[in-house]
């Protein structure tokens, strides 16, 4: 190879240096105004909880709907205390919690090892997809009577109705993920000596990552989703317990508190879910913004 | 380089290959050649023709419909390492860093990491890419992927590489750069190289000789040997000899594009009064 080949690389540098320099313009511009946006979007929460303490407290009425029986605010925030300061928060925070994770973990790994087989070999979409179409659109609140008679413990059922939850996104994005794989990378693989395993392994499985991470976040919200459904079965403890327990008692502002603690524990674990994802593939992001 | 030509001979028997879709038709008509090994060819003709479906054959993601094709005397049966491919757009694995992309044939062999890793990092020097090693694709301009894609078919010492137009979406400059190298590269490793192109000038500075193909469904037309000594400089192109063969090229290929138009006339005239 003669020197000038070797040193004459295609100087990606000036070509795409400019491109790169609006790029971080617009980066640059955005992070100026984000924490003008953080305060915005703070405002707006603000005046939200606002609204609704006036509301409450005026007992407004507005026809269709009325807040006369809704807790305001400011009671919400009075039961919130008395449940921290409570001994069982602890216990229905961490029954919640296992039956969440528990159902989750067994859709992951149900979902993906099923999608990745649906959407690789015909045969298997024709002979699996039929029947879990059928049982998709079955909402979890349908499965209590069945999940209480099949499971031998009241446990498995609620871990039963949470996996249901989180079972069809995440199956459902793995099959998108494989089937929207680059033919290209899967024959030039095999041109390289790669096995059946080794496309699973090292082009399917990587290759439909960002579409499984999807389904994993919206899963995730699912199962929390479902959580109230399937603690109507618990006995004693569990948020979504607490929340049911609140509602048959009456006492209002426990609802609210319960149902702030799902929509709080279900964004967290998703956000979760997406900062692992952005960890495993880091090379996704560049694509995204070399695109 | 002696022995190492021996290895890498195609033979091409009466090699008919149908293709599905809507309707199946007959994309390669009874091709038969004999390349040898270390050969350099190049394949031009008009778009359609089944230059890519040859390759494909060759390559083993396509089964002929009729006719023999060995490698070295034995039937292509599927895809292998021995018959590297290289395509117009690159298929690097997003995932995997250059160094890591060089080093996924080692890999699939079972050579340990570190001894793959060392020598994916040789053949990336070998193509001028030190210093890139921990790049993603994504992060490489058109030209260095597609010296990534080079060093990642390279390693595997195959018989043959096949070229299914690899500089098509390069710039002048940077496939001119890319000719030399690959034929620095062909010079030293020696590989049987089937190289697909719609330049004629690309197909004549590289190849010892360029296959013409017919239009569809594809023949050999012709075989016309380029006796133009090596190493080629890049004003060859000017050359009294180089213009002569290019001027036979182009006459040929126009034949073949100018053919198939009367065929698609044809086509459409019978076609008409049935619409009417």
């Amino acid at each position: 190879m003669t020197d000038s080949i070797l040193s004459a690389t295609d100087t990606p540098a000036p070509a795409s240096a400019p491109e790169r320099s609006v790029t971080a313009m617009i980066v640059d511009g955005w992070r100026d105004r984000s924490l003008g946006r953080w305060l915005w979007r703070l405002t707006a929460l603000a005046v939200c909880i606002a609204l609704w303490q006036f509301a409450s407290m005026r007992k407004l009425d507005l026809v269709i709907v009325t807040f006369r029986n809704v807790p305001a605010p400011t009671e919400v925030a009075a039961a919130a205390l008395r449940l921290f300061q409570s001994p069982k928060l602890v216990s229905h925070v961490a029954n919640s919690l296992f039956r969440v994770f528990s159902g989750f973990a067994v859709a992951v790994v149900s979902g993906i090892a099923l999608g990745l087989l649906i959407g690789r070999f015909r045969r298997v979409e024709d002979s699996l997809l039929p029947p879990l179409e059928v049982l998709r659109p079955i909402p979890g609140v349908a499965w209590i009577p069945l999940a209480i008679l099949m499971f031998p413990s009241s446990e498995l059922s609620m871990i039963y109705i949470t996996f249901i939850g989180a079972l069809f996104p995440i199956l459902l994005n793995t099959i998108h993920g494989v089937e929207g794989v680059d033919r290209r990378l899967i024959a030039s693989s095999r041109s390289l000596g790669a096995g059946r395993w080794s496309i699973f392994a090292e082009v399917i499985l990587p290759g439909a990552l960002p579409s499984i991470v999807t389904g994993l976040a919206i899963g995730m919200g699912t199962s929390w989703f479902c959580l109230v459904t399937a603690e109507m079965i618990a006995g004693q403890y569990g948020i979504g317990y607490y929340t049911w327990e609140s509602y048959t008692l009456q006492n209002y502002a426990d609802i609210v508190v319960g149902m702030l603690f799902i929509g709080a524990f279900g964004m967290a674990s998703s956000s979760l879910i997406k900062w692992i994802g952005r960890l495993l593939m880091p090379w996704y992001r560049i694509q995204e913004r070399h695109a | 380089m002696t022995d190492r030509n021996d290895a890498g001979r195609i033979d091409l028997r009466d090699i008919s290959i149908h293709l599905p879709g809507k309707v199946r038709f007959e994309a390669l008509r009874q091709i038969t050649t004999r390349i040898d090994g270390g050969e350099f060819i190049s394949i031009i003709g008009p778009s359609g023709c089944g230059k890519s479906t040859l390759l494909n054959a060759v390559a083993g993601y396509l089964a002929p419909s009729g006719g023999q094709l060995r490698v070295d005397g034995e039937p292509v049966d599927g895809p292998g390492p021995d018959r590297g491919m290289v395509f117009q757009q690159n298929s690097l694995l997003p995932w995997r860093t250059a160094l890591d992309n060089v080093a996924f044939g080692l890999k699939m062999s079972g050579v340990p990491r570190g001894e793959r890793l060392s020598r994916a990092a040789e053949f990336l020097e070998f193509v001028g890419l030190k210093g890139f090693e921990d790049r993603y694709p994504a992060q490489l301009s058109g030209g260095m992927q597609q010296r990534v894609e080079i060093a990642r078919v390279l390693i595997n010492h195959p018989r043959v590489v096949l070229m299914d137009e690899p500089f098509g979406a390069l710039d002048a400059q940077t496939r001119e750069r890319m000719q030399q190298l690959l034929l620095d590269i062909w010079g030293r490793l020696r590989p049987t190289v089937l190289f697909v192109t719609h330049d004629i000038d690309e197909a004549l500075i590289l190849a010892d000789r360029v296959l013409v193909m017919t239009h569809r469904p594809g023949q050999v037309r012709e075989e016309i040997v380029v006796d133009l000594p090596r190493p080629r400089p890049e004003d060859i192109i000017v050359a009294p000899e180089f213009i002569a063969l290019k001027k036979r090229c182009l006459a040929l290929v126009q034949d073949e594009v100018r053919k198939s138009l009367i065929g698609g006339l044809e086509a459409a005239r019978i076609e008409l009064p049935v619409e009417a």
